[in-house]
């Protein structure tokens, strides 16, 4: 695999696409997030590694909402992240997700998995929404399952159609939680890649994953976190080549060791 | 290739035949009702059960008399055979159909029965025209019209009131988008409560149409069920689905209402409510009021019936993964869009059998009216024996209506795993 500093289409700017100052999350009286801050520019593609438990996927579901943080700034391409709906709206259609389970809609097919946020949030023609359903299903090459059912289809199968349903809101951030941790082995590659792909195309990117040669291939940076906070972070080659804490040198010698 | 066996087969020998004893008849019935001692013991007891009960009720059935004006003529020709007297069926079928409306207007629930059929079509099976919804949407209006006469105005001007929310939801929705909904409610019933009736007198004199007006209490038989049944059926599906949803809902107040009003109403008998419908309302209405008793039963059964359906929906609500509320919010649909588009149309689809279950429930639960003195299928056969020329006849009458109860149950549990069936897209 390229190293990723010198691939001139992966070029980060200086503009920033996130933001987060002083960030605390508590699930009852648990506090799961401890004072997070991160700054993500855009084009930049970050991977998030930590134990099980760390609070990984909370911290990337804070930022298109799916959980309330309760203290502290999230700003998303300039739009703070607070109870108004309509600013969380906002970042929603321009955030995209993929998640560990896919979450596809079981009861619409491939083709209308793709089309219905476009059509519905976007307000897309239909047809124009199919044309750019079927331009992204070509994308992760799977352009010929597009009127199955979901259930039909394998895991890594879906996953990638996860990632054309939320490439078809045209997002400028991708979240990925895991994608492909519920994949049997084979078909990790496959999801893998397309992710790579995307990387490639200047997608600024947020992928809580453990999948190390995926960070050394495209990440600009690898933060990982513990027992909710970030403990340290640094650019690929530095953070496996030469990790600073205790914590990560464990966590890496847990994960890299067999 | 070295030889490594000693022998190898150089033609293959062609399939051939099972053995006797493992096919046909004989191997079915020895696998599928004598298989194990038990299975023979179980079989044999069936056998003579089935026998019983058709040794007894053949004959009955085989000697009914079709032809007598009577009981007692009945009997005579019977000569004291066991027979049915399905005679009172041929004599008195057009009551436990339509009660005791006008016989020259039997067309009218005919002709509402067959155009319900139409309105349904659309909604029931995907292959009808969709334009068809149209006359799904005018159908209540319509079978009104037809089922009590009187000017065609009145409904005419009921259904306008839809217009006039809509309008109103416009006009308000361009200048304050916030109360465009319940701005739109409050015009569509100031329109009802206030305009349709005077404005339908009005017309009427000018442009009198209209049909013979028949009053409620002549209504009965399995007309009166099917009017209460579809009608009950119909609102209580979207009311019950709306109770689900506040029942899940963040907002305290919405969920409070929704909590009191789905405990109480099914923590009280359906007849209670009926009883309430036909003598409390009458309190508490202004008086001079006439609020027709067949439409207040219709509200009861129908708020009886959103409550078990909230219910079984939010079974099918509960039983959705998290991961699709989750995926649909990702995507920037807002809350109604996504249960909409993908929550409800899960729920509802698990929640099919149940909400067949409730119908089917709901629908012979309409015979309960008999106790507020409106007649029911059964509260007719009350009103046949009256009559001195049918007075002690029993099974035929309840056979008849339990048949028809039983084609209208069947069908629509027949329909539901059609349904299932057709939306079945999960391949597991
Ligand atoms: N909805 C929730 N309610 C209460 N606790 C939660 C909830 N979601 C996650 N947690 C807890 O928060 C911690 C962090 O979870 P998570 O962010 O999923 O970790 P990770 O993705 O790093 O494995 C875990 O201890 C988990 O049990
Ligand atoms: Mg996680």
């Amino acid at each position: 695999m390229t190293q990723s500093a010198g691939d001139a289409q992966m070029a980060v700017t200086d503009e920033v696409a996130i933001e987060i100052r002083g960030m605390n999350k508590w699930f009852g009286s648990f506090h799961v997030l401890r004072d997070i801050d991160m700054t993500v520019n855009r084009g930049e593609r970050i991977v998030i590694c930590g134990p099980s438990g760390s609070g990984k996927s909370t911290l990337i579901r804070c930022i298109n909402r799916l959980e309330e943080h309760q203290s502290g700034r999230i700003v998303v391409d300039g739009t703070e992240l607070t109870s108004d709906l309509k600013n969380i709206d906002k970042v929603r259609s321009e955030v995209g997700m993929v998640f560990q389970h896919f979450n596809l809609f079981p009861h619409l097919t491939i083709l209308e998995n793709c089309t219905l946020a476009p059509i519905w949030v976007r307000k897309t023609p239909k047809k124009e929404a199919e044309e750019i359903a079927m331009h992204f299903l070509s994308k992760v090459k799977i352009p010929e399952q597009a009127l199955k059912y979901p259930g039909q289809l394998s895991g890594g199968q879906q996953q990638r159609v996860a990632i054309a349903r939320s490439l078809c809101m045209k997002p400028r951030i991708m979240l990925f939680d895991e994608p492909t941790s519920a994949l049997d082995p084979e078909m990790i590659k496959e999801v893998l890649d397309t992710m790579i792909e995307l990387a490639r195309e200047g997608m600024t990117m947020l992928v809580v994953t453990h999948e190390m040669g995926f960070a050394q291939a495209v990440a600009n940076r690898v933060v990982f976190m513990d027992q909710g906070q970030i403990v340290e972070e640094n650019e690929p080659r530095a953070f496996f080549n030469n990790p600073q804490s205790d914590r990560t040198k464990l966590f890496l010698s847990q994960i890299l060791g067999h | 290739m070295d030889r490594t066996a000693p022998f190898v087969r150089t033609a293959m020998i062609p399939q051939a035949p099972p053995p006797r004893g493992e096919t046909g008849l004989v191997h079915w019935v020895r696998a599928n009702l004598f298989a194990t001692p038990l299975d023979a013991v179980l079989t044999v007891l069936s056998v003579v059960v089935v026998w019983q009960i058709a040794a007894g009720i053949g004959p009955w059935f085989l000697n009914a008399v079709w032809n007598a004006s009577s009981l007692a003529q009945c009997r005579e020709i019977l000569a004291g055979e066991p027979g049915a007297c399905l005679a009172v069926i041929r004599d008195r079928w057009h009551q436990l159909l339509f009660g005791f409306y006008p016989s020259e207007f039997y067309w009218r629930p005919t002709l509402a029965l067959i155009l319900m059929l139409v309105a349904l079509a659309p909604i029931l099976f995907a292959g009808a025209p969709r334009r068809l919804l149209w006359f799904s949407a005018v159908y209540p209006a319509l079978a009104y019209w037809l089922l009590w006469g009187g000017t065609i105005w009145f409904p005419a001007l009921a259904l306008a009131g839809f217009a006039v929310g809509y309008g109103a939801f416009r006009a308000v929705h361009a200048a304050v988008p916030l109360i465009a909904v319940p701005a739109a409610a409050l015009a569509t019933v100031l329109w009802w409560v206030f305009l349709t009736g005077p404005l339908s007198e009005a017309l009427h004199a000018i442009l009198p149409v209209g049909l013979t007006f028949v009053r409620s209490d002549s209504f009965g038989g399995f007309m009166l069920s099917t009017i209460i049944g579809v009608t009950g059926i119909a609102l209580s599906l979207p009311i019950g689905i709306l109770l689900a949803l506040g029942r899940k809902s963040d907002m305290l107040l919405i969920k409070t209402i929704s909590v009191g009003f789905i405990e109480f109403i099914r923590g009280v008998p359906l007849i209670t409510l009926l009883f309430t419908a036909s003598l409390l309302l009458n309190y508490f209405l202004p008086p001079g009021t006439n609020f027709d008793i067949v439409l207040r039963v219709v509200i009861m059964v129908t708020l009886f019936a959103a409550a078990y359906m909230a219910e079984v929906i939010r079974g099918g609500l509960a039983a959705l993964p998290r991961g699709q509320y989750e995926a649909a919010d990702s995507l920037g649909l807002d809350y109604w869009r996504s249960m909409r588009l993908i929550i409800l149309p899960q729920a509802l689809k698990i929640s099919i059998p149940g909400i067949v279950n409730n119908f089917i429930g709901l629908f012979k639960d309409t015979t309960l009216v008999v106790f507020i003195g409106l007649l029911d299928p059964l509260g007719l056969t009350t009103a046949i024996r009256a009559d001195s020329a049918w007075n002690g006849i029993f099974w035929e009458l309840y056979i008849f209506v339990g048949a028809c109860f039983f084609i209208f149950c069947f069908g629509m549990s027949r329909y539901s795993m059609h349904l299932e069936a057709r939306l079945k897209t999960d391949h597991r």
